[in-house]
This record gives structure tokens, sequence and C-alpha cells, in this order.
């Protein structure tokens, strides 16, 4: 698909497993310090040059609405970096639920990159972030949640002001697993043409359309230096676009990503399967939450209240999508569930 | 500085009767707001609204609803002869923080919309019998306003170790100084929780929604309970306060009866409860959606017809 050139550096796309972050969403972010020296440790060994590691929402995510970590995201920060020999552990934080306190603290712990993750249309709630995170002496990533629901030009606008304020890498991220490739290919190509050669660009995928390996394939394709994977999918709903997956193909295509592939096999196989032993189906949830552009963490919350309320999850995720909410918006989905199941009753007398 | 000299006589007329007398600093849309507000519950002598822009819509918007104004900021304000009583500061944390020493000095009682929080937070359901003589009172944020009373009202009936607000606002109702300063937001009214709601620990988070047509101001309350706490008593409680902050915002109200969960591992033994609200905004000059902004001016002035004129605010 791809016929990228060889050249002679030794990496053409930078890859970032964050298993450790958005996998915490399939493990209801009870993952262990053993958990996370032992994913490091294996993905550090295979030439992964970015582990990302915080809770599923980012710093400070642990709350009753997204889920309370087992152990504090802060802690298993400074776990994964203390495992790692070459790989940079990157945090993720969502300004409205994170601060720049918590930054610092990540930072302490051992982050040295910082991604910064709004809604499409909302970039400017992170000027103070990207600042910041310079200012500490963090490389920067900005994070473009539910990209789908934008069009490539209100996209280039948005990840320009991420740019002014210091970030180094704008990401088209498929929050719903909602775009397909060409929709890719357009959103990276007005993303590189506005940032020019100053600023990369990168993407984040998941499978709901079981399109995260071949949309990440068409957003190298049209410029994306830096892409993310979970190993084995692990994520919420129908998962992320699995690493091991993603090598194997770019691989195939000559992309070089200096990532060992029997190694990061191992990784998948030997390590993250004995910790998560379920591959994330793509199942009627998953698919109606790509089809309807919802936001992926939404699928366990709302599984949640299908066994709270009696209404079935897949029936609260369209209500949800159609309803536009975003990111961060957990709330809504019991609100949503109980709308739904005193319809039924209405219904039902 | 350029004073609108044309728009703004000097202040000679006394004040209808002996009705107390406000000024608002800062003619944005909060300060509009407000001051439409102010004109239609007629409990208070608006005596001046006050920018620092010649050019500004927001002060052009109260010379045509009858309001003497001028762009030469506080030096201005605090040259004229007949000094308010209460002063609304509606610009940014920063001049607050410079003006709010002179209004004191002047003898002005501040009401402050902005984060700066020179003054103790205020929810004027909760708080504000306790501070009705300081010289200073913050209005904590929107999502404070909203959710410190619901927070109250859970605590006042059994402790709550934790609690936690998600306040949803629609994107165009949030103006480029609360963008530019989110963490203010967050840390702000995690403190509220705590030192007004009685929390023991407080959370917030906000989520800014682009969706159109605009979605009206919701939030949630989470907060951490005893398995065996009072759960009728704890719904009463809400109710009750539900109603008192109807009487300054008509459009709060709760979207759903609270939601009580059993206790969980994963919530540290502690059982929650849920509490789903709205807030339609009065549309006085913001829309009905706005309703973030709509309760950060009624509680404004609230606050100050409670200190004031508290006969006129239970009409």
């Amino acid at each position: 698909m791809t016929t990228t050139p060889n050249t002679t550096t030794a990496r053409d796309l930078r890859i970032t497993d964050t298993t450790l972050r958005d996998g915490s969403h399939a493990v209801r972010h009870q993952f262990t310090e053993s958990d996370v020296r032992r994913v490091a440790t294996a993905l550090d060994a295979a030439g992964v040059p970015v582990i990302e590691v915080t809770h599923g929402d980012g710093l400070a995510g642990s709350s009753f609405n997204y889920g309370f970590s087992k152990v504090s995201d802060i802690r298993l920060i400074e776990v994964a970096a203390q495992s790692v020999s070459n790989a940079r552990i990157a945090a993720l934080v969502l300004p409205g639920l994170g601060t720049l306190h918590d930054v610092r603290q990540a930072r302490d712990a051992g982050a040295q990159i910082l991604r910064v993750a709004t809604h499409s249309t909302e970039a400017d709630v992170s000027i103070e972030h990207f600042k910041g995170a310079r200012e500490l002496g963090m490389e920067t990533v900005g994070f473009l949640m539910l990209s789908h629901r934008t069009a490539p030009d209100a996209l280039a606008k948005q990840a320009r002001i991420m740019a002014d304020a210091g970030c180094q890498c704008v990401y088209v991220v498929d929050s719903a697993g909602a775009l397909l490739p060409d929709g890719v290919t357009a959103r990276v190509e007005a993303l590189v043409a506005e940032l020019g050669d100053d600023v990369q660009v990168g993407f984040h995928g998941h499978q709901n359309l079981g399109l995260g390996v071949a949309n990440s394939l068409a957003a190298h394709s049209a410029g994306a230096r830096q892409i993310d994977g979970t190993l084995r999918a692990l994520g919420a709903g129908a998962g992320n676009t699995p690493t091991e997956v993603l090598v194997a193909a770019l691989d195939a295509a000559g992309v070089r990503t200096g990532i060992d592939l029997p190694l990061i096999l191992s990784a998948a196989e030997d390590v993250l399967r004995t910790i998560a032993p379920q591959f994330p189906p793509i199942n009627r949830d998953a698919i109606v939450q790509g089809r309807y552009g919802v936001y992926n963490s939404f699928l366990l919350h709302a599984k949640r209240a299908e066994e709270r309320y009696g209404v079935p999850a897949h029936e609260i995720l369209k209500v949800v999508g159609e309803s536009g909410y975003v990111g961060g918006q957990e709330d809504m989905i019991i609100d949503v569930a109980i709308q739904l199941r005193d319809q039924l009753q209405t219904a039902g007398n | 500085m350029t004073l609108i000299t044309q728009d703004s006589p000097p202040a000679t007329t006394a004040s209808k009767g002996d009705r107390p007398t406000v000024a608002i600093v800062g003619p944005g849309n909060i300060g509009t707001d407000l001051l439409v507000k102010l004109k239609r519950r007629d409990v208070f002598d608006v005596l001046y609204m006050i920018g620092v822009d010649p050019a500004s819509d927001g002060l052009a918007r109260a010379r045509r609803l009858g309001v003497e104004t001028s762009a030469g900021g506080v030096d201005w304000l605090l040259r004229q002869q007949q000094l308010p009583d209460i002063v609304f500061e509606a610009t940014a944390a920063g001049p607050h923080k410079l003006n709010a020493p002179r209004y004191e000095a002047a003898g002005i009682r501040a009401i402050d919309l902005t984060p700066a929080a020179v003054g103790p937070y205020v929810c004027p359901v909760v708080n504000l019998t306790d501070l009705a003589e300081l010289p200073n009172l913050n209005m904590i944020t929107c999502g404070g306003q909203a959710t410190v009373p619901i927070v109250h009202a859970i605590s006042r009936v059994t402790p709550v170790s934790y609690a936690e607000i998600v306040a949803s606002i629609s994107s165009r109702s949030a103006g480029p100084g609360t963008r530019a300063n989110i963490d203010e937001f967050t840390e702000t009214t995690s403190l509220a929780i705590e030192k007004v709601g009685g929390a023991a620990r407080g959370k917030a988070i906000i989520i800014l929604n682009p969706v159109e047509p605009p979605l009206v101001m919701r939030d949630t309350v989470f907060a951490a309970i005893d398995a065996d706490a009072d759960r009728h008593a704890i719904e009463a409680s809400i109710h009750a306060m539900v109603a008192q902050v109807q009487q300054y915002v008509p459009g709060y109200r709760l979207k759903t009866d609270p939601q009580f969960d059993d206790p969980s591992d994963l919530w540290g033994g502690k059982a929650r409860i849920g509490v789903f609200l709205e807030v339609t905004g009065n549309g006085d000059y913001l829309p009905q959606w706005a309703g973030n902004l709509d309760i950060m001016t009624a509680a404004a002035n609230r606050t100050a017809e409670l200190l004031y004129a508290p006969l006129e605010a239970t009409k």
C-alpha cells in the first residue's frame, strides 16, 4: 500500500504504545505495579520508542465518573520509567480534568513526553498545558479527539492552535473508530499542509470498523510520522490498532519502525496475554460505536448501565452518539439509561 | 483612557428613595446579563457600568439600557461623587486582584464573579449568613454554584468522604477567559466542594461540548457515602435545596431522582449517590442554554439582594 523509499535514517515512523494508558479502560484501571513493570520491560526490549502510562482518561482520571485506579498513575509512571532503558515514557492529560499540577508530578515521576487531549474543536483549552509542559522541559504531543466529527480544514485550524502553543506533533485521533481510510488521509494531509515541517502529524486508531491497521497505513502514506497502538488491541470497545499487527504490516510495507517483530509478538503473546487474556471483540456494541461515532471508552460504562438499569448497551450508545456527547461525558450514559428505562416502562404500561 | 463624557454626565442625581446602589465593572457577556437581571428585578439602583474600551459593545448596550457608563476603569469609578454600595466585578482574576483593595479602601463591598478569590467562596443558599460582614465575596465558578448546594445538601445529612462534580457546558458559552485558565476552574471548584460543600475531599471536571444546537448546562454530582446512610433523608434534603436554588435560578432542576448505588470495592467500600442536574438560563441577555453563565449572575444578584434587601429577595 505504501511505497516509502528506504532512507538513511534508522526509523521512518515513531510508534507509541499506549497499552498502559488506553488499554487501562479494558482492565477498569486495575493495572498493578507488576503488570506495568512487565509490559514496559517487554515493550522496551522490543525497541518501542514511546510507552504511554496513565489512567485511561489521563492524569487525575481516577474518579467515580471514569473509574478509580487501583494504583495511582503517578506511581505507575514511576514504575514504568524505572523499567525501561531506551523507551521514553509519555503521560496523557485532558484539560478540564487533569491540571498542570498533575503534569508536574508526572514529569517528576519520569514522564518525558506530555500528550494533551481535547475534543477536536476545543484545542484552545490546551494552550496553557503545552506552554507549561515545554517550560518543564517535556516533549509535547496534541490529541484532537473524535476527529471524525470535524472536517479536515477545520481540524487543521485546531492543529495550528496547538502548534502555536508549543505542541510538537498533532494527532488525528479516531476515538470512535469511525473513520475510513480516505477520511484519515484527508485529515492527515490537511494537518501536514497546515503544519509543514515544523510540527509532526500523528494518528491514533481504533478497531470498531476493523480498520485500525489499514487506517494507520493510510495515515503514514499521507505523511503521519507518529502512530499509536496497543498490544493485542487492548482498549475499550473493539480496542485499538494492535501494535504487533501494525509493526508486522509496516514491516511488510517496508516502513522502518525500529521495533523487533519477534520481540513485539512476544510482548503481546507471552506478557500481555497473561495479564489481559481476552482479545477485544468487534461485537454489536463496538460496531454501533464505530457507526454512530461514539467515544470508545463509553462502552464499559454503557455495559454497567445496562446491568444497573436493564437497557441494552447498544441502544444507550446509539442515543449517546446521536446526542453528540464528547469524551469525558461518561455521566450522561447513566442519564440516557434512565431515560430509556423510563420510556420502556411507559411503553409497557 | 478616554471618558465617554457625552454619555456620562456627572453623577449628581441621588438614587430613588433609599434604594441600595450598585455598579458593574466589566461590560462583557456576564456583566451585561447581570445588568439585565438587575434592571428586571428592580431592587437596586444601577449607577454605573464601567469598562476600559470606549468602543465596547457592552458599554453601548448599557447606555441603551439607561445606565451611565465610562471606559475610564476603576479610576473613574472612584472619582465619582456618589459611590455605589456594591460593585460587581465581572472582568477577570488579574484586574480584580488589583481592584479589590481599592474598593475596600473606598468602603465599597465587592461581589467578585472572577476566579480571583480575594474573598471567601460564597454560595448564597449555603454559607452567606456566615460571611455577611466581609468586604469581598467570591462567587466560585459556574460549576460550583450549580453543584455546591447539592454537596452541602448531602453533607448536612451524612458524612461525605469524597464528592466529585462533572459540569458540561456548551462550547459557545465558554469564553476566552475560561478556556485560557481551565485549570483554575477545576482547582477552584474542587476547593469549594470541600470548603463550602462540606466534602472531606473534592474533585471537579469540566467538559466543553460543541454540538449544535447548543446543549443546556448539565451538572452531575457524585458523592461517596456510608453504606447505612439515610437515603430518604438525603433525598429530602436534596429536594429542599433544589427548591431553594430555584428561587433565584428558575431553570435549575433535577433531571432524574437521585441515584443510589450500593457499596463497591472499587469505591473503597463506600456507597455512591449520583445527582443529575440541568441548568436552563433565564435568557436575560444570554441564551437559555447558557445556564452556566446565568447561574453565576443569578447567584451574584441573589447574594446582593440577601445582604441589602432581604425582604425583596424573598418576593
